[in-house]
């Protein structure tokens, strides 16, 4: 059906296109053949510079319109908040720049669209003018400097006050494993050279290390709400990158070094699924999802709000499909959950 | 020919003291004419730019119909298409071959070496480049690099596949993705002589601007082209041979086990022996060229633009010296800010903040340029040339596509929107689109020089707006698509359920690109209709002052059949009128740069 639709249009657009050129060929018979653009070519494209900007008007209306709903919800991490503010002002500065600078661009093209009358003005110079249009930018982007280093010091300057809860988020062609420190909450050491598959030991711990025995080692994310978390990434393969997107947090994952970010999770994911844009944007897809089983199509079964993580720097041929789930949850029951987990040391006992 | 050839070989035997019968080779193939070279420039280009957007539609289409089955596909991807469907590894080697396609072989090579190659000499009142040898053996290697580069293509294993950065691990090891055999090698190799080209040409640029100037033409009476072509050759001379250390670095870690870019591998069942490299090395190298580079890529177009706008307003550009200080600030920023693709790479943090000042910094003189181009518009006499549209189209875009950069260049804004679609959106916009509007723009207005025909101005009017609509149609709702948080590089979104209803943003973005892929067909017929029956060109067209258009319509090796000219003036006197208000020249509204100034006649000082 799509393919066919495509084909309908491109054909439509050819039709409108040879119909375009014969009303140019036909409205240029009488004037000369120079190829150099005559009065009428003038009036014409002047109109035209005048219609375009109405378009990119248009356009963003309707993109705000129809496309503002597929954004992000509100960021569900302590320094999403400020993130947003930023990302809200940085636009709102852009938007009046963008439709200001596109008017006069545009007009300006329509409005001395040439004529044979008309005598162009000798203007080489203007100091002034040129101050101010050097001066404005750099007042407002100083002031924007200013706001957004201020946020970067302080999102990574990762430090170990208020208790933070320690993971590493490991990273392999293409999935994600956790590893939770444990009640001492220091990761074991580990490098790729003590990977020992057969017996269970997927990321490389150091089994004399008395730090790993108590390390847990999970495929899904749990965090406890309000308390900060200090990732520490790791990649045994090629680059990956850690993107959290409803927190507002992402960070590469490079083999042979170990990067960190962090941040403190504030909105549970059973509290994230009451949020009104959540809640709509569920309802939609899962129609979505509801036309496509009613068509019998695979990839159909309704959806659940869930925070996700995904790769986000290229890895290779199932980079698209390298994912995580993240549960964001009360104390309790994230501490209900850790206890229910097994750890390093005692899958290795087992293991032998 | 010979004849005009010889009458002036006497006053300019430093330039070339003899001539030799010209053959079919000598002429066409093996030419060391600039012109010449300029046309093949031009043409390569072309053919690549026709490739590489082939290639973005056939990804466009998957992104728009995931998994779907396109005949289309199967016909130009054989077995890489099984069934019609497209396969996951050749997507992502499609993105990355469309990538370096588009930034090195097309808005590189293809518009400065076309440009810069055309309007240096003709425009500086030069018999030719300082070297004709060189330059011949410059545009060579860029065919032998595209040739390497299209060979890779039919790869058992397929072209490389680590996106068009090729960063290390993934592009290192052949055991982490088929594309990083054989075609990452070809990859390599064709880079490495991409780059020989473009040194040897940028060199060539630069020493013909210093030494070749004709009689009075001193720095500030060049047209603002050649001082974007001079700058951009300067920074290509800076930051290219890096990339050459990166590529040769890369080489060593493949071939000869090295570890520059590689420590601490598991892979496939196996500990690899790299130790104590770091791909972030190899970042850092890559982009200390691969910034400078989309200025590379987008200084030429505005050069141009700056040229066509004043020509077709009838008006001298706008601040004149303040644009030369802006590309200098603009050329001089270029080289300290490329930490900014690496905010969250894991470099130090510190890192990120000076970059992010100087990356917020460099919009300041674009910022200027953007400005003064508007001003040039006002109360101007527009001749709506295609050429001038697609001027006037480049400053939209580069200003739409410039705005979104303050976030992307705000280290804290870049986390939640690094490599997704708002990136994608972003530079599209700001250097994709804006430089081959220039590129456009220069053919429109300079193929007169080139091949002494007109373009069909109304199939250029067509061309033009059909594409100024689609390519707004395509990045502008991208945008959105980047902040829902879709990773890019991405072969298909539908294993996250959240992206689910984006999906018709898609499919909008995609007909949007065929049909402005479908546009450039006509200016592709155009251009080759009108090479062969294209109305003859006066030698002046568009009435402009620049010494290009004292030369003859038909080509001469050396240029001028006489003397070279002599400048008495800068390139902008349009519309100039003395104290009675009456143009300089009665009749006309222009002064060429050849003719001298008047009595009581003011040189404007800028």
């Amino acid at each position: 059906m799509t393919p066919l639709l495509t084909i309908v249009v491109l054909v439509l657009v050819a039709i409108a296109i040879w119909q375009m050129t014969k009303i140019f060929e036909l409205s240029q018979i009488r004037a000369n053949n120079s190829q150099v653009a005559s009065e009428t070519d003038n009036k014409y494209n002047g109109y035209l510079m005048f219609a375009f900007l109405i378009f990119l008007y248009g356009i963003t209306i309707f993109s705000f319109w129809k496309y503002s709903k597929v954004l992000l919800p509100e960021a569900a991490s302590e320094h999403g908040g400020g993130y947003d503010s930023l990302m809200v002002l940085s636009f709102v500065i852009i938007f009046i720049v963008q439709t200001l600078t596109q008017f006069l661009l545009h007009y300006f093209a329509f409005k001395y669209r040439g004529d044979r009358e008309r005598k162009a003005l000798f203007y080489a110079d203007n100091d002034r003018l040129e101050f101010i249009w050097t001066i404005i930018p750099v007042i407002v982007l100083a002031g924007l400097i200013l706001w957004g280093l201020y946020a970067w010091t302080n999102i990574m300057d990762i430090n170990d006050e208020d208790d933070p809860l320690t993971i590493e988020l490991y990273a392999q062609q293409f999935n994600w494993t956790a590893r939770y420190a444990g009640n001492d909450n220091v990761l074991g050491d580990a490098n790729v050279r003590m990977i020992d598959i057969d017996n269970a030991n997927i990321l490389g711990l150091d089994s004399a290390d008395p730090n790993a025995a108590d390390d847990i080692i999970v495929k899904e994310l749990h965090l406890p709400v309000g308390r900060k978390v200090n990732f520490k990434m790791r990649s045994q393969d090629v680059l990956h990158s850690a993107y959290m997107p409803h927190f507002r947090a992402q960070m590469n994952c490079v083999p042979g070094m170990i990067t960190q970010f962090s941040f403190t999770p504030t909105i549970t994911t059973a509290e994230m699924r009451q949020n009104p844009d959540v809640v709509d944007k569920v309802k939609r897809i899962n129609g979505i999802r509801a036309e496509k089983a009613a068509k019998g199509l695979d990839n159909s079964d309704p959806w659940e709000f869930d925070y996700v993580l995904l790769c986000n720097k290229i890895c290779g041929k199932s980079h698209y499909n390298m994912q995580m789930k993240i549960i964001v949850e009360t104390e309790e029951e994230y501490n209900a959950w850790i206890a229910s987990q097994k750890t390093f040391g005692k899958s290795m006992a087992s293991a032998q | 020919m010979s004849v005009t050839a010889h009458a002036h070989v006497e006053d300019h035997s430093d330039d070339h003291g003899h001539h030799h019968k010209e053959t079919f080779v000598t002429k066409y193939i093996f030419s060391q004419d600039h012109k010449m070279i300029s046309k093949q420039y031009l043409i390569t280009g072309l053919i690549m730019g026709f490739i590489g957007i082939l290639m973005s539609l056939l990804f466009r289409m998957q992104l728009a119909w995931p998994g779907e089955s396109f005949a289309i596909f199967e016909f130009i991807l054989g077995k890489w298409a099984p069934g019609g469907v497209m396969d996951a590894d050749v997507y992502l080697a499609l993105v990355t071959i469309h990538g370096t396609i588009m930034v090195f072989f097309v808005l590189t090579a293809g518009l400065s070496g076309t440009f810069s190659n055309l309007l240096i000499p003709l425009q500086i009142g030069a018999r030719d480049m300082a070297s004709g040898f060189l330059n011949m053996i410059s545009y060579w290697l860029f065919f032998l690099s595209s040739v390497i580069m299209l060979s890779s293509l039919f790869l058992e294993a397929g072209p490389a596949a680590a996106g068009w950065t090729v960063y290390p691990p993934l592009s290192a090891l052949p055991m982490a993705q088929p594309g990083s055999g054989m075609g990452m090698t070809l990859w390599l190799v064709a880079m490495a002589i991409f780059i020989a080209s473009s040194l040897l040409g940028s060199l060539n640029y630069i020493v013909t601007v210093i030494n070749l100037r004709t009689k009075g033409m001193s720095m500030t009476r060049l047209p603002l082209t050649i001082w974007a072509f001079f700058v951009t050759a300067i920074i290509g001379v800076v930051s290219f041979p890096v990339l050459l250390s990166a590529a040769l670095l890369l080489i060593m870690d493949r071939s000869f086990g090295t570890s520059f870019f590689l420590s601490d591998i598991f892979i496939q069942g196996e500990v690899l022996h790299y130790q104590g490299g770091s791909p972030v090395l190899y970042e850092h190298l890559f982009w200390f060229l691969g910034h400078p580079e989309v200025y590379i890529v987008i200084l030429p177009a505005m050069g141009m633009v700056s040229e066509i706008m004043a020509v077709n307003s009838r008006k001298p550009i706008f601040g004149y010296r303040a644009m030369i200080a802006s590309i200098l600030a603009i050329a001089f920023l270029s080289t300290i800010v490329w930490g900014h693709h690496m905010f969250i790479s894991g470099m130090n943090p510190f890192l990120g903040s000076v970059f992010t000042f100087t990356t917020l910094l460099i919009a300041i003189p674009s910022a200027v340029k953007a400005f003064n181009w508007i001003t040039t518009l006002w109360k101007g006499n527009l001749q709506l040339n295609p050429g001038m549209l697609f001027s006037i189209g480049m400053v939209s875009t580069f200003i739409s596509g410039g705005l979104t950069g303050i976030i992307l260049g705000d280290s804290t804004l870049d986390i939640n929107v690094h490599d997704t679609y708002f990136v994608i959106a972003h530079f599209h916009l700001v250097m994709g689109i804006s430089a081959l509007y220039g590129l456009f723009a220069g053919v429109y207005h300079w193929f007169p020089k080139m091949f002494g025909k007109m373009m069909d101005k109304n199939m250029g009017y067509v061309h033009f707006w059909i594409t100024a609509v689609c390519s707004y149609g395509v990045f502008f709702p991208m945008h959105f698509v980047g902040m829902a948080g879709v990773p890019r590089r991405y072969y298909e979104n539908t294993a996250f359920p959240m992206f689910d209803d984006l999906t018709d943003i898609q499919v909008l973005m995609t007909v949007f690109a065929l049909i402005a892929a479908g546009a450039q067909l006509i200016f592709a017929f155009n251009f080759i209709r009108s090479i062969f029956y294209g109305k003859k060109a006066v030698q002046n067209p568009w009435k402009a002052t620049s010494l290009e258009w004292t030369t003859p319509v038909e080509h001469i090796h050396g240029n001028w059949p006489g003397a070279i000219p002599e400048v008495h003036r800068w390139p902008y006197d349009y519309s100039k009128t003395d104290d009675n208000g009456e143009y300089i020249i009665p009749g006309q509204d222009y002064v060429p740069q050849i003719m001298p100034l008047y009595e009581g006649e003011e040189e404007m000082q800028h």
